[in-house]
């Protein structure tokens, strides 16, 4: 819980994946923001990008 | 005199060139208002767009062969020039949007490892990829410590429970999916509305829900200290309210929240026991708003249930304030209400007699039908497959809607034939409708729509019909639209706009019923 009590405190500070909209406009809000440009893993295919994801994660672990 | 030419189509196919929709959107508005263009769409080409291209006859050969990873703009013209131009124009946005994300300097990661690499004290990651990549990046996102506003839909709902148990786990906010809008410490995330910062703490299991009870609240004076939005199935058996629990820990807990209200639909039962007892167990006052069918309205304690969400914002003002609250159907007196719903209804034909409601925003839609069906009697609508009535509310923001297309909040094209058709339709008294405003809308939602509610004044009316529009507008003076211009824009029109959507639907109902819906809101003197 402590995790959300934090981020009440503390200046909202994002990564923005998907619609460039809404980095463009937290920009402007003058709200810290990366906008990352992003792309459908493994050629779009969603059932490689899941096996990819999924070895990625045992890699992590 | 128009003169009318062959029809030229071309196409403009970018090889694994990705673009989110909202981006593809603009483009192809700005490409279909060119001078002789007929139709423009610029999709990326997986099945299902390439199915919308198809039913609008623009799957042309290169369409076709085109992959889920190519962006397609087709356009079809009334001469080759003017399709010409309008690709170099398409070609010129894309070198500016480069240019954009790349200018001064600014860093393109394209990962979210990456990203965080060039914002090291990102706390918040948010995500609208398409959905069958937005579980892996949520993944992602909690592991490396981070709180997730998941706006994405279609996310498959154990991909949703695996989620949010990991960020239960890790203490941290998994909002959504399918989150439109939330506000953390004062910053607008998705659709919200530019509301004041206050001590009114939110939960809610609804975009639009939210957005109407943040926006009344901001018109009585009062703010928001969090809105946390859950996803609306966050309070179903399987996902258990496991992120309505863990918000309302996190709002009992923050000194600056001095009241919190819950928004959505009626949940599970056994979920339904653990959000009241939580509720009860916080010592502060709360407000629970879960819209359905017999809502027993009442005050326990510090808990009011409430059966509107216009209701929340009053009985939240009536429990900071300490004054007494009853809930009214309007705010305008009784009296003026009769005069301006007679006025109306003198107007109608006497088959006309049918509420057709055409909705952006789900809980919006599926507040009118509650309110509704009690006044006026069965209601056919999309929200409750199977139903069938004289009255119809359809929610244009179902999945069934906006597959392969942007959501009517942002694309209103699916509701501005709706409402142009709703001029044809012999039974149909009053249109109702919601204008929803915020950072994430358009830059004139309203304006949007007036053309096609003139449209279909103008057919009625050249069938000897007067055709009537109800509107809420769900804003803020704060919103980059503004909110007394779009209202001011929709009652130029001829629209009666009311300060919520309840009063909306109920001056629909009104109109429709006549006399007896009157008795029963307004009180015997006036009707």
């Amino acid at each position: 819980m402590l995790g959300i009590s934090d981020l009440f405190r503390q200046e909202i500070r994002v990564i923005n994946l998907g619609v460039e909209a809404f980095a463009l406009t937290l920009e402007r809000l003058g709200v810290p923001v990366i906008h990352v440009a992003w792309s459908p893993p493994a050629g779009g295919d969603p059932r490689k990008a899941a096996l990819l994801a999924a070895l990625t994660e045992d890699e992590e672990e | 005199m128009l003169q009318v030419n062959a029809e030229t189509v071309r196409t403009l196919v970018k090889k694994s060139a990705y673009h989110d929709s909202v981006t593809l959107l603009v483009l192809a508005r700005q490409l279909r208002s060119g001078d002789g263009i007929t139709l423009a769409a610029a999709l990326m080409a997986t099945p299902a767009n390439k199915e919308l291209l198809a039913q609008s006859g623009l799957l042309t050969p290169e369409a076709a062969a085109a992959g889920v990873n190519d962006l397609v703009i087709v356009i079809q013209a009334d001469s080759a020039t003017a399709a010409e131009v309008a690709l170099s124009q398409a070609e010129a946005f894309f070198t500016a949007k480069q240019e954009r994300l790349q200018g001064a300097g600014r860093p393109m990661p394209r990962t979210l490892e990456s990203a965080r690499r060039h914002l090291p004290d990102a706390n918040l990651v948010v995500i609208s990829v398409p959905g069958t990549f937005a579980a892996s990046e949520a993944r992602k996102a909690l592991s490396l410590g981070l709180h997730v506003m998941l706006f994405s839909d279609n996310v498959a709902l154990e991909d949703e429970v695996a989620l949010k148990q990991l960020a239960v786990k890790k203490g941290l906010l998994l909002m959504g999916p399918d989150c439109g809008t939330a506000i953390m410490n004062g910053v607008p995330l998705g659709y919200a509305n530019a509301v004041p910062r206050g001590r009114v703490g939110l939960v809610a299991a609804s975009g639009t829900g939210l957005q109407q009870v943040t926006c009344l609240l901001a018109a009585r004076g009062e703010g928001v200290s969090q809105a946390i939005g859950v996803g609306g199935r966050d309070m179903t058996e399987r996902v258990g309210g496991l992120m309505t629990l863990q918000a309302l820990d996190a709002l009992g807990a923050d000194p600056a929240t001095e009241l919190i209200i819950v928004i959505g639909k009626p949940p599970a039962p056994v979920v339904r026991e653990h959000v009241e007892a939580r509720l009860r167990a916080i010592g502060k006052p709360c407000v629970m708003a879960l819209l359905g069918r017999d809502v027993a309205v009442r005050q326990e304690g510090l808990l009011a249930t409430v059966a509107t969400l216009e209701d929340a914002c009053e009985a939240t003002i009536a429990a900071l304030r300490g004054a007494a609250w009853t809930s009214r159907p309007f705010n305008a007196p009784p009296g003026e209400i009769h005069r301006r719903v007679q006025a109306v209804r003198q107007t109608l034909a006497p088959e006309q007699r049918a509420v057709r409601a055409l909705y952006a925003g789900g809980t919006l839609a599926h507040e009118a039908a509650l309110i509704l069906e009690p006044l006026l009697g069965p209601v056919a609508t999309n929200l409750m497959p199977g139903s069938t009535g004289r009255h119809s509310v359809l929610d244009l923001g179902a999945d069934e809607f906006t597959v392969g297309r942007a959501h009517p909040m942002l694309d209103p094209t699916l509701r501005v034939e709706a409402i142009r058709q709703a001029g044809l339709e012999p039974d149909v008294a009053v249109l109702l409708l919601d204008v929803v405003l915020g950072h994430g809308a358009g830059p004139d939602p309203a304006g949007d729509l007036v053309p096609a509610i003139e449209a279909a004044q103008a057919e009625a009316r050249a069938r000897g019909r007067d055709l009537t529009v109800v509107a809420s507008v769900i804003g803020t003076a704060g919103d980059p639209q503004g909110l007394e211009p779009q209202v001011a824009r929709l009652e130029a029109a001829g629209a009666w706009v009311l300060p919520s959507n309840a009063q909306a639907a109920r001056a629909a109902a009104c109109i429709a019923g006549g006399e007896p819906v009157m008795r029963s809101l307004l009180g015997p003197g006036e009707a």
